[in-house]
């Protein structure tokens, strides 16, 4: 990879920051209305907050100057303040990060895992049942909004077999509990939604490994592998999967980056306290500073994972250059 | 490719088969349902009728506020589809325009209509949406408006890409050579070539639209005056049909949400197939 693909890759990340931050800007200001009609929509905004509001946005003043206002405070951290929580935006982000990593988290773990292993039996053995069961697997949960494969599991396990807790992420019995029971209360909560993400996640990873493998494996240093008299594990093992991992590393690494935005289903018919609930919450309530702050963060994450898959791709595959 | 051996190919692929007989149903339900079942969704029903379960006289039972659940679903047929259709128009005369322009100019234009296109493809797409249909209002027109010009980057991209190929044939020189105008080669020559693709692209781009529908309306973004199954599903979220158990409720809209999209992931898998030879094999 040379120097001059890394640097055009950050060039256009933070050209690609900076589109979306002026979007961001107009989407907020231009739209219909100012924010505070916007604001004053909201039944729980006084006269005072409306002033305040007006002073903080600086609305009397032209365009540019807010623009650029805003630009300053956004590389200062300074989001503002929520409407709802009147505190600090980043606080309150703050707050909910780790909820939502360990849900995502979770849910890519197991499928990256299961999703590659399915991915490379579907490919190694086409046509077999396995992978016509894997193919219409991703096909259904693909078709499937996930927020209603959440509410079906809820019904499955929560109403039918009265097993798992269905929303929020501790018991409210268990507030003040420390240690083992804490964990255990935490991990029951997480089943569901984790399974949820990750059933939707299997199916998309397993199509990318298969795909991958399949043209991998038709290529002629495969056969020329076979020809030396390598066996077929060793030729997909040492040979063929090194190659098929290439577009899976940069796949995932993108998914990675949508995580508030591939959470905000799942999280909401969980009540699971995490970033895209918090989004769904800011939207109900008209929080428009939290909104724009989460809508913020959620585009670094996602431009950031780019940057990186794109890093990792000239790094692991030579054949890029420029 | 002749039309006849296209419709021959297309019919004989067994997916493209099934998912052509699954959105013809789901088209005949929308042309056809509201004219025979009429659903008013002020029509709340009396206090017995409240979460009843299927009976002859309510097909799919009945919902919080006593109103049929299988008329609700006819009715969101029609909107599912109508938003589904009219969000992928949008976003293929966006798409195909920016894609045909982007390729077939090249340089400067090239340049800047790519890194717009990259800006669409990285901005989170459902907080997009939901910012905006929050600021819009909630209406059938503005959640069309809102999906269509959130999702025209991947087409973009893969217009531009085949404008790239188609332009670099002999003819295009030669129409060019003899005083074509650029307006006359797009519209000749380049577009009636990259046509299958951006057909085949509609197709897929058409489910990820009703999803975008169904998610937004479950969301609460979603025009509640014409109830869509999307709509639908947020009423049963919200009222606790779950902890009612009223599977009749929740069950089926997500349902149908499910055979449409995947009806037309399958007939966009067969046009793929078959607009490019080389999966065919495969």
């Amino acid at each position: 990879m040379s120097r001059k693909y890394l640097l055009r890759k950050v060039f256009y990340a933070i050209l690609t920051l900076f589109g979306v931050l002026v979007i961001n800007f107009f989407l907020f200001r231009i739209m219909p209305g100012d924010p505070i009609s916007m604001l004053v929509r909201n039944p729980n905004a006084n006269l005072e907050t409306v002033a305040r509001m007006k002073a903080q946005f600086g609305l009397d003043e032209p365009v540019y100057i807010q623009f650029f206002t805003y630009m300053s405070n956004l590389f200062q951290g300074d989001f503002g303040t929520s409407f709802h929580y009147n505190r600090p935006v980043l606080s309150v982000i703050g707050e909910r990060v780790f909820a939502t990593v360990l849900l995502v988290g979770t849910a890519e773990f197991f499928a990256i895992i299961i999703g590659v292993f399915l991915g490379i039996i579907a490919a190694h053995r086409r046509g077999s049942k396995v992978d016509v069961m894997s193919l219409s697997f991703s096909l259904v949960t693909y078709a499937m909004p996930s927020f209603w494969l959440g509410i079906l599991l809820i019904a499955f396990f929560s109403g039918f077999l009265s097993i798992l807790p269905t929303s929020g992420m501790t018991s409210p019995a268990l507030f003040f509990a420390t240690g083992f029971e804490r964990f255990f209360d935490i991990s029951k909560h997480l089943i569901l939604p984790a399974l949820t993400l990750a059933l939707v996640l299997i199916g998309e990873y397993m199509l990318v490994m298969r795909s991958s493998l399949i043209e991998v494996l038709t290529e002629d240093y495969i056969t020329t592998a076979r020809a030396k008299g390598f066996d077929e594990k060793t030729v997909l093992r040492k040979h063929a999967l090194p190659n098929a991992m290439i577009p899976m590393v940069t796949i995932v690494a993108m998914s990675i980056g949508f995580v508030i935005t591939g959470a905000l289903q799942v999280e909401t018919v969980f009540s699971w306290p995490g970033l895209g609930r918090l989004m769904y919450d800011a939207l109900q309530d008209r929080d428009y500073p939290l909104l724009q702050g989460i809508f913020y963060i959620s585009s670094i994450c996602i431009i950031g994972a780019n940057l990186i898959s794109d890093i990792l791709y000239g790094y692991l595959d030579p054949r890029v250059k420029e | 490719m002749k039309k006849n051996s296209f419709i021959k190919l297309f019919i004989k692929n067994k997916m493209g088969r099934i998912g052509m007989i699954i959105f013809m149903i789901f088209v005949m339900v929308a042309l056809v349902g509201p004219v025979i079942v009429q659903y008013d969704p002020q029509d709340f029903g009396e206090k017995e009728d409240v979460l009843q379960p299927p009976s002859l006289t309510h097909f799919l039972g009945t919902d919080d506020l006593g109103r049929d659940v299988f008329k609700a679903i006819v009715a969101g047929s029609r909107v599912s589809l109508i938003v589904g259709i009219m969000a992928t128009l949008i976003s293929m005369v966006i798409g195909t325009s920016l894609g045909i322009t982007s390729g077939y100019f090249g340089g400067r234009i090239d340049d800047f209509l790519m890194r717009l296109t990259d800006i669409f493809l990285v901005l989170p797409w459902l907080p997009l949406m939901l910012v905006l249909a929050a600021l819009l209002g909630a209406s059938i027109w503005n959640i069309i408006l809102v999906i269509g010009v959130t999702g025209w980057a991947g087409t973009a991209r893969i217009v531009r890409a085949q404008t790239l190929t188609e332009k670099e044939r002999q003819y295009i020189e030669r129409a060019k050579s003899i005083g074509a105008s650029h307006f006359h080669i797009i519209k000749h020559h380049i577009f009636p070539n990259v046509f299958p693709l951006i057909f085949a692209n509609t197709i897929l781009v058409t489910a990820v639209s009703i999803l975008s529908e169904t998610t937004l309306s479950f969301l609460g973004m979603g025009d509640v005056s014409k109830p869509s199954w999307g709509t639908t599903l947020h009423f049963a979220f919200e009222s606790g049909a779950l902890s009612n158990k009223a599977y009749w409720y929740f069950v089926p809209p997500g349902l149908c949400v499910l055979l449409l999209v995947l009806s037309f992931t399958l007939m966009g898998f067969a046009l793929d197939e078959i607009v490019n030879p080389k999966l065919r094999e495969r």
